[in-house]
């Protein structure tokens, strides 16, 4: 089984100043402004639940932002996602607009699903994402089967989907982690281990640690920081590269920590305080800003900018009306095909 | 036009849409290499290659989840059941996945799911299930069930083009039972019901192989005795079942399912409700009692609706 090196880097709160060669000062600052982005629209969010304009309850990736940056900017425009609850970073780099974001939260019109489901239960199929359920991981089988059609077609694509360290527990883990090695698929696994599935810490869900059984699948496990967006480009950078070169699928296995309740209700009595303290040292914005602004990057600029974005992004889904009761009952069929279009591919690699 | 049994008209079906349409391909356990355990694929992977008649592994939450995945990117994946019995093991990912994505998120997801179904010849309680009202009573599927092998071919190739996931019931008594005229060629057959005989007296309404158990059971009635064979369950030809009970007054509806919430039980509401005024008696009901489907041959066929019980039901309606 490989490892990283930058399993290394979870002991302390600093980061190697340079992980890859694969990214620019731009695509850098790219990723920092796509966890600035996440991070901003999920506060503003939770503000607006208080306020009581998001119905039901509310989920965020507050401290687990790197985990979907950094994959979802390894990505090209022409493959697929299958986006988890804490992995917002991933549909605004493929380009879904903040104010649909805070639309969808509110049960808005203009929200991704109009209203038809909450929160982060989302995916924008018009740039190649396909949303979740809330039974996990049921989007492994279903990346898998977008691998299956790539390789089917012939296609140099790749399918990436994150599921939790508890999803590890379910069948439809190992079914999918099964079907895609013996049949070689171009899928890339990540699981996101931000070590409890709501209450539940992972000594209790499982006994050896996940990333040991994908060599028994037939392909590698690698684990990684997950708090280092840099880290989890370059692990998905060559996952992809493995996948489209016919090699079958990886899974990556991302350190992480949930630094919030499971959702806005949840006080997380059950967290020990000394963990989410050593946590905070390993903030994924933070060790990103450290590796930016010696290089003479203007942070606080790009600060005011993603603040400026999220307020007219707020103002504007607040402006939108919410959806037609009368329509509750449409359009459950579909009358014609409406399939996965193509994202971004922000990396200036592609 | 060529007689066919009902198993060969649903391969006929897939093969022809396959040879014209690259983008449908069949998956299943053991449905390549060995043909499917009924031989419905039989000869599939020969013409096809096994990119496209593919054997999968023993999942079928997999088998459906994959198809989901595969449909989302513009193919039009068959999947096979080994045994109807076996798609709880794929429920979550027809239900929750399929079901409801394109409400939520308006993503098509045009997956077919084949379930061989149906008892009557010693399954036992894990290979004779009758499962259609579990994904009747879920949104967003389409459920039929055909009992002729011009409906199982026209009824197929719709739903193999229908955007939507399809739970296509074909029943494994029917299979080597039943021939009929097929036509050539790719035809459509729409989701609704067919009168299978017309009458005027009493309607049994039924669907899959009770369809044949019906005429069987009334083909020497002295009264006019009407069939309707819904096709069809989602969606449900409600104008079709309201005319025959406008035109008869008299309704048995039968089920080869257990009967609690079966699809007759849909049936049988929607004619209390909006055909009330017409009738001229009570709608009776013939199905399964709610015990698992036994192995035994005299258990089975005291469990499972005989001619005989139909028979009796609408004897008993007539006289009403």
């Amino acid at each position: 089984m490989r490892r990283m090196a930058t399993e290394t880097a979870q002991t302390d709160g600093d980061v190697p100043a340079e992980i890859t060669a694969h990214l620019t000062l731009e695509d850098r600052v790219g990723l920092l402004r796509a966890m600035l982005l996440m991070r901003g629209i999920e506060e503003r969010a939770m503000m607006l639940y208080r306020q009581g304009k998001v119905p039901g309850s509310f989920y965020d990736g507050f401290g687990q932002e790197a985990v979907s940056a950094g994959p979802a900017w390894a990505m090209h425009g022409h493959d697929r996602l299958c986006v988890l609850h804490r992995d917002l970073a991933a549909h605004l780099i493929r380009g879904v607009e903040p104010a649909r974001i805070f639309a969808q939260y509110m049960g808005r019109e203009a929200g991704i699903t109009r209203g038809r489901d909450g929160n982060v239960h989302f995916g924008e199929r018009r740039v190649g994402c396909v949303g979740m359920v809330s039974m996990l991981p049921d989007m492994m089988l279903v990346a898998t089967g977008l691998g299956m059609a790539f390789k089917l077609r012939g296609e140099r694509r790749a399918a990436l989907t994150w599921f939790g360290d508890g999803s590890t527990s379910r069948g439809d883990f190992h079914e999918a982690m099964n079907w895609a090695g013996v049949q070689r698929l171009p899928v890339i696994f990540v699981l996101e281990n931000n070590q409890y599935a709501y209450s539940t810490p992972t000594a209790g869900q499982f006994a050896v640690d996940p990333v040991e059984r994908a060599a028994t699948y037939g392909f590698p496990g690698v684990k990684v920081d997950g708090n280092d967006v840099e880290a989890m480009f370059e692990a998905t950078r060559v996952a992809r590269e493995r996948a489209l070169a016919g090699d079958g699928a990886t899974m990556i296995e991302a350190v992480t920590m949930r630094m919030h309740g499971h959702a806005a209700h949840d006080d997380m009595k059950y967290v020990p305080t000394e963990q989410i303290e050593e946590w905070r040292r390993k903030d994924p914005i933070d060790r990103q800003v450290r590796r930016l602004e010696p290089l003479g990057v203007d942070v606080a600029a790009l600060r005011d900018e993603v603040r400026a974005e999220i307020e007219a992004a707020v103002a504007e889904a607040l402006a939108g009306p919410m959806p037609d009761g009368a329509t509750a009952t449409e359009r459950v069929f579909a009358e014609a095909p409406a399939l996965l279009e193509d994202g971004a591919s922000p990396w200036s690699g592609f | 036009m060529p007689a066919m049994t009902y198993l060969q008209a649903i391969s006929d079906a897939m093969r022809e849409e396959m040879r014209a349409d690259e983008r449908v391909f069949v998956m299943g356990e053991d449905i390549a290499v060995f043909g499917g355990a009924f031989k419905v694929t039989d000869g599939f992977l020969d013409e096809f290659g096994p990119a496209r008649v593919m054997d999968t592994p023993l999942a079928e939450s997999g088998i459906v989840g994959c198809a989901i995945g595969a449909a989302c990117e513009g193919l039009r994946p068959v999947a096979e059941m080994q045994f109807a019995d076996f798609v709880s093991c794929g429920f979550d990912q027809l239900v929750n996945v399929a079901g409801k994505m394109f409400y939520r998120q308006g993503l098509s997801v045009n997956i077919t799911v084949r379930l061989p179904s149906g008892g009557g010849f010693s399954g036992g309680p894990f290979h004779s299930q009758n499962p259609e009202a579990w994904f009747m009573h879920s949104p967003g599927l389409k459920v039929v069930a055909p009992s002729t092998p011009e409906d199982a071919k026209g009824l197929l190739i719709r739903a193999i083009r229908d955007p939507n996931p399809v739970v296509f019931l074909e029943h494994k008594h029917l299979y080597r039972r039943v021939r009929g005229e097929v036509p050539a060629g790719r035809y459509e057959t729409e989701f609704g019901a067919r009168i299978a005989r017309p009458g005027s007296d009493l309607v049994v309404i039924a669907h899959g192989a009770m369809v044949h158990t019906a005429l069987e059971a009334t083909e020497d009635s002295e009264a006019s005795i009407e069939v309707l064979d819904l096709r069809s369950l989602v969606p449900l030809d409600e104008a079709a079942i309201l005319d025959s009970v406008r035109r008869c007054s008299k309704v048995v509806v039968v089920d080869e399912a257990n009967q609690t919430c079966a699809a007759g039980a849909q049936v049988a509401a929607l004619i209390a409700q909006h055909g009330w005024e017409d009738l001229d008696g009570p709608v009776v009901r013939v199905g399964s009692p709610d015990v698992p489907i036994p192995f035994s041959p005299p258990l089975e066929q005291a469990v499972l609706p005989q001619p005989d019980d139909i028979r009796e039901a609408v004897r008993e309606l007539l006289d009403y």
